[in-house]
Parts: C-alpha cells; structure tokens; sequence
C-alpha cells in the first residue's frame, strides 16, 4: 500500500512539472534523428493484452506467456525468418538412422547470471515438466519423447524418460517415433530450458523478475509489473548479442482493442493489433483503406463442428448439404472484414498449399441442394421443412453471433432449413460441447507446431478430448499411423494428404476459414518476424 | 453508540458468511472448470490438477476449507494467474483501485454538491438550467461512452491527457472523471432537490428575518439539512464506485482489482472469485455502516442506539 500512496506525491510533482512544461513540448523525436545515420532510439512499445498466466517454461501454457518466453529464453532450435527450426542454444545435432535419436551439441551459452548454459538444464528442464507433482498442463507436448507420457500419467520412473545430458554439451533425446518436426517442437516453449542451479534453490523463481529469474535469450527480463507491464532490456550475455538491435521492449497489458488503436494513433504504442493484442473490427475498414493494415495468414481455423451421433447430423449427405451452402467469400467480406481465408479443407495453406482452393467449391449451393435431397431420401423425409430446427450453438461473443447469425440466414435461404441460435458463456459453453450435448458448434483451433498432424490428430479417435464430434474412421486412423513411422518426408506428406481426403468426405465438421493475423505498425520498425504459426519474435526488430 | 457499533459488527459477520456461503454454492453449480479450454487436457492431467487444488474433496470439505481460508485471510494461489496468489492480486489491485475510486468520489460529491446547490439557489434561472442540462446528460451517457469520448478528445485530439494505462497523475485524470460523470450527475439532482425543500422552511425564512448573510444561511442552516440524502447515497456509491469501475479500468488499461473481480468468473478462477468476493463484500459493508454513523453526527434527530422505541 505504502508504494501505492507514494503515488499521491508523485502525483502533484508530476503535475508541476507538466504545467510548467506545458510550453515546450512536441518532443516525440520525430524529425530530429533524420540524416547523418545517428542513432535512433531502439525502444519498442508493445501491447500483450493481458497479464502473462505463468513465465515458467514447464507452465506456460497461452500466446501470451508464450511471446514473452520466445524473447527472453531460447531453446535447442529458434524458428528463424524462413519458418525453419534454425540453430540456436544447440550448435549442432545428429539424428540417428531410424530418426528416432536425437544427439544436441549445446553451445557455449550464458545464462545472464552468467551460469553456463548446460544440457543438464534441459534435461531437468523437461523431466520437471513431466513430473506429475508439478501440474505442468502443457505436459503433454513432450509426449513425443520416449518414456514421457508414462511418467507423467501412468506413474513411471523420471529415469526412463528419453533424455540425458551425456555431459555438460552433449543432450541426447530418444523418441517413440520418427517425428519430422521435432526441430520445430524444439522451439517450443515447453521444450525450453531454465537454470536448474537456480531452480533448486528457489522453486518459485519465475514468479517476479529479479535476480533468480536468470534467461537465456536475446532479451532479460528486469520489470514485471503484475497485470501492468513487462520491460524487457537486451541481455549482454546472450550468444547471438550482435544481432540484437533493440533496447528495451515495454510490454503493457492493456485489453481493450479501442484503446490500443488509440494508442497507437497517439504514439504511445508502436504496434497495435495481432498476433499480441487486437484490433477493433470496425476500424478494419478504414484501416484497410489508408493503406496500414498489414495482413499475414497463420495456421489456425475456425470450424462448425457437426454433433455426428443425433438425427439429422449423424446423415453425412446433410451434413455436406450444410456445409456447401456456406458462401464464406461473402462472410469474410462483410462480416469478418480482416481478409481471412475461406476454409474448403480442414489443413491450413501454410501446411497444405493446395488448400487455399479445398476440397470443394465455396457457396456451391447445386451441390449442396443436391446433397439434401439425398440426405432427405434417406431419412424418408420429402421437405427440407420436415426436418427439425437445427441448432447452432456458440459461445457468447459479438462476433461468433455475427457469424451465426449469417449462416442461419445461408442454411435458411439456400436449403430451407430452419436454424435456432444458442448461445452460452465460455466455461458453460465448453461443458456442453464436451458432453456432447449439441447440434452444430463453434470451435476455433490453432496450431502448436507447423505440420498437419496438428489438426488431424485430434479426429483420430471418436472418445479424444479436442474431437467432440463422435466421429472416427478406421481407414483414417491407419493412414495417421502410418504417417508416424514413415521417414520419408513426401510419402508422409501424402498420407496425411489422403487422411484428410476421408476426412472432408465424412464432414464431421465444416470449415468456415482460415485465420488471419491483422496489425497496424510503426513504419519506421523493421524486422519484426511473425511466424506461420503466428508467433511474433523481436530478436532481429530495429527502428530506422 | 459502542453497544450500536457492536451489535452491527456482529450483524456484519453473519452477513459475510451469507455471502461467501451463496457464492460457494453458486460458484459450484456453475458448469466448467478452472483449467477448460479449446485445446483439452489428457484427462490424467485433469485429475491430477483436481486432486492438487483439492476439487475433488466432497463439497462439505471443500466449503469448509473456503471458510478457514477466509478466517485466516489466506486465499491460497490464483488457478490462473499461476505466479501470484490471490492476496497478491488483493494487495497489488485494490490501491490502484482505491485511489481511483477516492479521486472519483472526490470529484463526484465536491461537484455534485457545488452544482446542486448552485442550481437550487438560481431555481429556473440559466444556471439551474445549465447545471441540469450537464447532469441529465451525465447520468444518460454510460460510463464507458463517457470515457471513449475523453480519450478521444482530450487525448487524441488536444493530446493533454495521456489515453491510458496508470502510471502518473495525469493518467488518473480521464478515468476519474470517466468514473465520477454518473454518480456526480446523480449527487447534483439529489442536492438541488433536498436543497430547495430545504429552503423553503420555515427556519431558513426566520434566519434571514434575523439578517443572516445568504452565505452563512446557505452553509449552515441550509446544506447541513440537503445533504442527508447525498450521504444515504454515499454507502452504495463507495461500492459502486469500487466495484463497477471494472469497464473503466479495462478501457484505461489500469491493473485494478475491478479486472479480477469480472475475469475471475469467466476464468472459473475459485480462489479468487472467493477472495475478491469477501474482500469486496467487507468493504461494501463497512460503507454502509460508516454511512449509518455518519448520519448521527449530521443529523442529532437520528439515534444509533435507539433503544427505547424499540426496532
């Protein structure tokens, strides 16, 4: 409280110093830095949106604890400009024959306390992570390693776990199967490392910035300001320091996508937008039409999930009827507005290229009228109208309704199919789909990693937590396995292919489109990269 | 007056366990959980966070456990916010809150007061009128509007005011004046009204048959009597204030404990719907009854202890 209170006198001599300033302002360092190549402050102001839930790689488990981990630690890999996994903490790896062992050279790294960076600190890293004691919700993500899953779930030895610090450089990681991105997953914020010698002395040493929050990676940490802001400084014993043009990053939580335009117009942010915060729908339009709006597809979907176990849903025939009868063109024009792409496959184009036309036609309302009469044949139904009123469920939200709102008006104009929207809060609203206990619903996805199997894997089994459309398909079951122990990166690209083809010819669910990610930003910073998967990384940011 | 103050305290307490009961309870039977979301966890996990934050005790267990925490003041770690605790968030929060709120009742009663008292004074003058005109369109315009409406002209525009966040004085300005807009509005009709039913006593026309200046009969025969109403109001005002600053503090990005409060049910963050609860309700309560000794020492007519005609 006292620190609060001292607010009060900062107060009045801030209001002293502004009137007596108030003259003399206009400072902003706008013209003066022109010419002469002298230097331009590298001070970046971005906005998270929120207070980060957790700076601990092991339960870090959000985009926003996950922007912050990005910057301030570096794993084996980094995914570089190019969207390849690129040599980061590990200076060189060998992969066995059978692409199942994984041998990491570390380099020689600093913690910014100066600790050297070791393969043990991984090692304990990840096995932390996977010990059930610390509820680590993100676990799961290092299933991919040997012996993972069955210690953190089925009580097995913290020893039999695929990982081993050979020596103090030398990190060998043992897999359960071939896994092609692994050097993606490597990047991955789980996958991170933290300065084990710290760790045991202070198990609650990511909860503030300080000393005992030691990082490894382009920039420190030396704020956290608990649901205000973050200021990042660049760190003097990170490896790559060269390559580090920016000073500070102040990073402020603020939730309001008026305010952080405003902001922005205003100079006092020089970003606004995704992937950290949002804009304002409304202002999309203007913002297009000035010329600012930048726009970049990621890998994420927006989905309406069939409940395929109730009449009439459980009919594929209507179920493609609905989905063809969707004129996504049209919504994304008028309703969505940020240039997102229409979803004809269930695989993002960042992945599958060949997506960005689908597996069908978009607003292909022929097909679709042609499917009805099939799906009402087989039902013994003669009248679209003698179906019951089918039920759109989503979670309550401006824009979800929107959507809803549209497509019951598509599903009623084009196939007159009477439709009730449902709405609920988001805890509720997850609870019903979970249960089942709905008709078609809304479900977003986005991807962790940069392959398909990332949003085919969770149809895999009709009981699966992310599936909640009853569905599942034995023919694509046997493709997913296949594709597990396949090293041949084409053969395997080709059987996910064909996964998805079953997939769209079940339609367990209907795509609607493709995400986009939308920002504004300062035209003088350059080199922010924002990746496919819509993660945003400072190392390489300046300012002109 | 320490019997009356005794008995409420105790009244107090039998209040506040109505309410942590009631929201226990309503906090149970709300469907979800602390740890859903799109991507769902193995169901092992589940269970082992379960098991970890005590979810799976029988709820007799686990409402009792809520009522030691509330006894001890120890509200245990955030679900969310998995680097704090919930008297973190209390603690770090409610000052930034509380010096909002303060500067908002401040701005709200000075003005609201001046405002009325000016406009029962001038009845049916410009103003009266004037005065008026602002409060009726201080309590039709919400609060929210207000504040975007601020940010665009005193911020954008004329580039007084930073637009948000809290970090000096001049960020406290907009959302306090966002904040007092209603409850001020509100404060100035009250008193304009109180104000000329006042004036047109009896006693006021013997002060000034006596030659007492306007000014001494406005300050001290009038106002004491017009402000009864104002500081009825005072107590809900406090918690509203306090409470309902939560839109204005996400506008102006302030790290309040009015953000904890609303995100807190939608994140199903128990901890901390049930600290923030009790803290909220403690205060709330303390208003009212300051609010109840206020009215003694302004007005002598009401007795506390009032014993003697019974309740």
């Amino acid at each position: 409280m006292k620190k609060r209170f001292s607010i009060f006198f900062s107060m009045l001599l801030v209001l002293s110093l502004f009137l007596a300033a108030c003259g003399g302002g206009g400072d902003n360092a706008d013209g003066g830095d022109k010419g002469d190549g002298k230097d331009v402050p590298q001070d970046l102001k971005v906005n998270i949106n929120t207070e980060p839930p957790s700076l601990h790689p092991g339960l870090a488990q959000d985009s926003t604890s996950g922007t912050v981990l990005r910057n301030t630690m570096e794993g084996l890999t980094r995914i570089g400009p190019d969207n390849q996994p690129e040599k980061a903490m590990a200076e060189d790896w060998d992969i066995s024959e059978d692409q199942k062992t994984y041998t990491f050279k570390i380099r020689d790294a600093k913690w910014s306390n100066e600790d050297p960076v070791t393969a043990q600190d991984f090692e304990k890293a990840w096995k932390w992570a996977l010990d059930p004691e610390n509820q680590s919700t993100y676990a799961y993500q290092l299933y991919y390693i040997e012996g993972a899953e069955a210690a953190n779930l089925e009580g097995g030895s913290p020893d039999d776990i695929g990982v081993k610090a050979i020596d103090d450089k030398t990190l060998e990681v043992k897999l359960v199967n071939p896994t092609p991105y692994f050097l993606e997953l490597t990047a991955f914020y789980t996958y991170l490392p933290f300065n084990s010698k710290i760790a045991e002395e202070n198990a609650k040493w990511a909860t503030d910035a300080g000393d005992d929050y030691t990082t490894n990676g382009p920039f420190h940490m030396t704020e956290w300001s608990h649901s205000d802001k973050i200021v990042l400084e660049k760190s003097s014993t990170y490896w790559d320091k060269e390559a580090v043009k920016l000073d500070t990053i102040e990073m402020v939580m603020i939730n309001d996508p008026n305010t952080e335009l405003s902001m922005f117009d205003n100079g006092e942010l020089d970003w606004a937008g995704a992937p950290t915060g949002a804009l304002p729908t409304d202002a999309m339009q203007a913002l297009k039409d000035n010329g600012t709006l930048v726009t970049q597809a990621i890998a994420g979907i927006y989905n309406y999930k069939f409940n395929t176990t109730v009449e009439p849903l459980n009919n594929v025939n209507i179920r493609k009827a609905l989905a063809h009868a969707i004129n996504r063109e049209e919504l994304i024009a008028n309703v969505l507005q940020g240039e997102q792409l229409p979803a004809m496959g269930i695989v993002p184009p960042t992945m599958f290229p060949e997506n960005e036309k689908g597996h069908f036609p978009d607003n292909d309302i022929d097909a679709a009228k042609e499917f009805l009469n099939k799906g009402l044949e087989e039902l013994n139904l003669k009248d679209p109208s003698d179906l019951p009123a089918i039920v759109l469920s989503y979670n309550t939200s401006e824009a979800h309704q929107k959507i809803a709102q549209a497509i019951q008006d598509m599903w009623s104009q084009n196939l007159g199919i009477e439709v009730t929207l449902d709405n609920a809060e988001w805890n509720v609203y997850l609870d019903k789909v979970d249960n089942m206990d709905y008709q078609v619903a809304r479900l977003g996805w986005l991807g962790d990693f940069n392959d398909a199997m990332n949003f085919l894997e969770m149809y895999r089994d009709a009981d699966g937590g992310n599936n909640s459309t009853g569905w599942e398909d034995p023919k694509f079951q046997e493709l997913l396995s296949q594709s597990q122990t396949e090293t041949n990166p084409d053969a395997r690209q080709q059987l996910l292919k064909d996964a998805e083809k079953i997939f769209m010819d079940a339609m367990p669910v209907a795509p609607i489109y493709f995400y986009t990610n939308n920002w504004v930003q300062d035209e003088k910073l350059k080199d922010v990269f924002v990746s496919g998967l819509g993660d945003v990384q400072y190392k390489w940011a300046f300012f002109e | 007056m320490a019997k009356y103050i005794g008995k409420r305290l105790l009244y107090m307490l039998i209040s506040l366990w109505l309410i942590v009961t009631a929201t226990f309870f309503l906090m149970k039977i709300a469907p979800g959980n602390p740890f859903a979301s799109e991507k769902k966890l193995p169901p092992e996990i589940q269970a082992n966070l379960n098991a970890h934050f005590g979810l799976d005790k029988p709820w007799y267990q686990q409402y009792t456990d809520y009522l030691m925490n509330v006894v001890t003041w120890d509200f245990g770690p955030s679900f969310k916010y998995k680097s704090q605790t919930v008297n973190d968030l209390i603690s770090d929060g409610f000052p930034v809150s509380f010096i909002l709120g303060l500067e908002a009742i401040f701005l709200a009663v000075a003005f609201g007061i001046l405002f009325g008292v000016i406009a029962a004074l001038k009845q049916n003058k410009w103003q009266d009128y004037t005065t008026m005109a602002i409060a009726v369109l201080g309590i039709s315009v919400p609060s929210f509007i207000m504040a975007t409406f601020l940010q665009y002209f005193l911020a954008i525009k004329l580039g007084v005011f930073p637009v948000a966040r809290w970090e000096s004085f001049m960020h406290t300005i907009l959302p306090a004046i966002a904040l007092a807009a209603g409850p001020m509005a509100y404060i100035a009709r009250l008193t304009r009204s109180s104000m000329l039913e006042v004036l047109a006593n009896d006693y006021i026309k013997t002060a000034k048959a006596k030659g007492l200046s306007s000014g001494v009969i406005t300050v001290k025969h009038a106002m004491r009597n017009a402000l009864l109403p104002v500081v009825t109001y005072l107590g809900p005002l406090t918690a509203g204030v306090l409470t309902g600053s939560f839109v204005i503090e996400k506008i102006f990005g302030i790290p309040g404990l009015g953000f904890h409060f609303v995100t807190s049910i939608t994140n199903r963050d128990y901890t901390v719907i049930m600290g923030v609860t009790v803290f909220y309700s403690i205060i709330l309560l303390v208003a009212i009854l300051l609010v109840d000794i206020a009215y003694g020492i302004i007005d002598p007519r009401i007795k506390l202890a009032g014993g003697k005609k019974g309740e």
